[in-house]
């Protein structure tokens, strides 16, 4: 996810917009396809084009941002250079999830929802990567890993970070 | 003649490594001058073993489970591409490993055996062979078909999937569609996205009949964020179907149209419930609606649809290819063809497991299963996902049968088994569950979206001896109220993991004898 300039969003968006306009229409099904489209681009959905989109879609300020803000996938801040998503769910928890999750709280220095220190890395927790016959798993940015001991967890971090060094 | 290598290059395979063990093996070959064909196969659902690479010989196929790009250099050592199975990865030949050569591979039969992107090899093992017998058929007799299979919603709802569509196909409409609810958020499921990253063109031939039985002709795939892969394979597949001629304004020559478009969702697990998930395409917030009316009759745009999950639709190619008798043949009581178990959590042998019914959960946890990958015993299973009961062991005799389940106030629901072993706190299991539908909820109704939050903080006063006994008088009022006053399955099964893990582990909770009488 390459994250742009946003003062470039408006262009972005206008273009995403004109792709899903259909028989010169831009039906509300079509809203979720363009929030995703925004985020792949920028990396999140400025509240800035909250209105842009409402005026678009002939739809309210509120309706646009209340379909934004329903979904947790959408994100209304820039993203964080790496984020790093350990599973909750039951299955996860059975093979020490909750030991992972203390261990990944510590390694990058902050809780859930949180950024770390350096703004480098995101901590956030899913519902479920479907990974539950090799749990426990994360995803790290785009990658799901699975049977994620502590010690794993450590070697896929710094694996993570030289490449966004590199 | 080159020799041809089998790394998946599904989702599980890839989370342990699979592309550089595929990278690895090519380097090594190139290196040692061998001549090899790579093939990037599915999962043959043996978790466990992942990657599993496999290496064709005369002899048929010879795996290699847990393959590490590490151990590459050295199976070439062994001259494991020549089939030699000395190496300690070595398992001999793939079908006959006890885990696998003893399950009833119906839908999932092709899954790890074929190139899940080529149509080709979809064909040369017997797919589309059901469309083809579907478009000599009438609507009514594919639906008549469907329904004699005995075939009920293998998304958890177990309702019978013929009548639904026989609604379908009764109900007028300038418009009807197929909708697929791939939204697998549940703890302990894969089968979906096992079918749709190494088969999927099992679902969209199964999508299209459906199509063609009830006169719909126009079908959404609706994937979670959380599945890239499948939705990638999925995209990739219905593009070769249209370029083949087996999706479009000519279904194989029929004259019938059937269009096919993914839908990718965003995160929110309330949209797996079939009306949230409608009102999601429409681009709306996954808002759960209020039924009557039913999505059969006034379904996505207001228009009749079928709704039906993953499994349903890719059990559907067998059935119109086979016959309906021959479907109908597996199974016990009204639970007929197979179900796929998908076992999970701490287990030592995880996996997908497609059995007839009829089967026990002792025989899954122990026989395929294993045992549990702690090596503690196991203490409770929770079947059908988070809205699933827990059981205890006097419950792991019951017959895996969507009556047998409901009988023990338990859910059977899509064959997800979770394994706890005996460090688990059902507790704090019950805690979470609770926990997860408030953060899940919708919104629309307050047993939920109230309720859920109220029942976190009753379990927390349970568990600090805060009044105990009178709180859990309040739990149960509490779980009486999300049971039978929610809109839908969320807020009105959260309760079903709740109240078994106080009834059957209640000193969990602190409970002692009595407690609740002398409240």
């Amino acid at each position: 996810m390459q994250a742009l300039d946003t003062t470039d969003a408006p262009r972005v968006i206008g273009d995403i917009l004109d792709l899903h306009v259909q028989h010169g229409v831009l039906g509300q099904d079509a809203l979720l396809p363009v929030l995703h489209a925004i985020q792949d681009r920028l990396g999140f959905i400025p509240p800035d084009a909250v209105e842009g989109l409402a005026q678009a879609f002939n739809l309210s300020r509120a309706e646009v941002h209340g379909v934004i803000t329903f979904y947790h996938y959408f994100k209304t801040t820039p993203p964080a250079r790496c984020t790093v998503q350990v599973c909750r769910a039951e299955a996860c928890q059975s093979m020490g999830g909750d030991v992972l999750l203390s261990h990944a709280r510590q390694a990058l220095g902050c809780d859930l929802h949180e950024h770390s220190a350096d703004g480098g890395f995101a901590l956030e927790p899913v519902y479920c990567l479907g990974h539950c016959a090799t749990a426990p798993a994360i995803m790290i940015n785009d990658a799901v890993h699975a049977k994620v001991t502590p010690a794993r967890f450590d070697k896929l971090l710094a694996k993570a970070t030289t490449k966004e060094a590199a | 003649m080159s020799i041809r290598i089998y790394v998946p290059a599904d989702s599980a395979a890839l989370a342990l490594g699979a592309d550089d063990v595929a990278s690895a093996i090519v380097r090594e070959a190139a290196q040692r001058g061998i001549a090899i064909e790579l093939v990037r196969n599915g999962t043959r659902g043996l978790l466990y073993l992942e990657p599993l690479v496999e290496v064709g010989t005369p002899d048929g196929r010879i795996g290699f489970g847990n393959v590490d790009e590490d151990d590459v250099a050295a199976l070439f050592d062994a001259g494991f591409h020549h089939g030699e199975s000395t190496h300690r990865l070595s398992l001999g030949p793939v079908e006959q490993i006890p885990y696998l050569a003893k399950q009833t591979r119906l839908t999932f039969a092709r899954c790890g055996v074929t190139d899940p992107l080529s149509l080709s090899d979809y064909e040369a093992h017997g797919g589309y062979r059901g469309l083809r017998q579907a478009i000599t058929m009438t609507g009514a007799d594919i639906v008549a078909a469907v329904t004699a299979s005995g075939l009920r919603g293998r998304g958890g709802a177990a309702f019978p999937t013929g009548i639904k569509w026989n609604t379908v196909l009764r109900a007028p409409g300038y418009q009807k569609y197929i909708v697929c609810n791939a939204d697998e958020g549940d703890s302990g499921t894969f089968a979906d996205r096992i079918v749709m990253e190494s088969d999927p063109f099992v679902l969209i031939e199964g999508m299209t009949i459906a199509g063609l039985a009830v006169g719909a002709t126009r079908g959404y795939i609706y994937v979670r964020s959380e599945y890239p892969h499948a939705i990638a394979a999925l995209n990739h597949a219905i593009g070769t179907a249209t370029r083949a001629g087996l999706l479009g304004q000519n279904v194989a020559g029929s004259g019938r149209a059937f269009e096919l478009e993914v839908r990718k969702g965003a995160g929110a697990y309330i949209c797996g419930e079939e009306t949230a998930l409608l009102e999601s395409i429409e681009g709306k917030r996954g808002v759960v609606r209020a039924k009557p009316p039913l999505p059969a009759l006034a379904g996505l745009f207001g228009q009749p649809t079928v709704i039906n999950n993953v499994l349903s639709l890719a059990s559907v190619p067998v059935i119109l290819d086979q016959g309906a008798q021959f479907y109908q043949d597996f199974g016990m009581g009204r639970s007929r063809g197979t179900l796929p178990v998908q076992l999970a959590g701490n287990i030592k042998h995880g996996g997908l497991i497609e059995l007839a019914f009829g089967v026990t959960l002792r025989e899954i946890l122990y026989d395929y299963g294993g045992g549990s990958a702690s090596g503690r015993p196991i203490k409770a299973v929770q079947v059908g996902g988070p809205l699933g009961a827990y059981l205890p062991e006097s419950q792991w005799d019951t017959p895996l049968d969507y009556e047998a389940f409901a009988a023990l106030w338990a859910v059977l629901g899509h064959g997800g088994i979770v394994v706890h072993d005996d460090s688990a706190d059902m507790a704090n299991l019950a805690r979470y569950a609770m926990e997860f539908c408030a953060v899940e909820s919708c919104g629309k109704c307050t047993p939920c979206r109230i309720g859920s939050t109220r029942g976190v903080e009753v379990i927390d006063k349970i568990r600090a001896d805060d009044e105990r006994p009178k709180q859990v008088i309040l739990l149960r009022s509490l779980c009486d109220t999300m049971l039978n006053g929610s809109l839908c399955a969320m807020g009105g099964m959260t309760p079903y993991p709740v109240l078994s893990a106080l009834n059957h582990f209640p000193q969990d909770f602190g409970q002692v004898a009595g407690d609740e009488l002398a409240a």
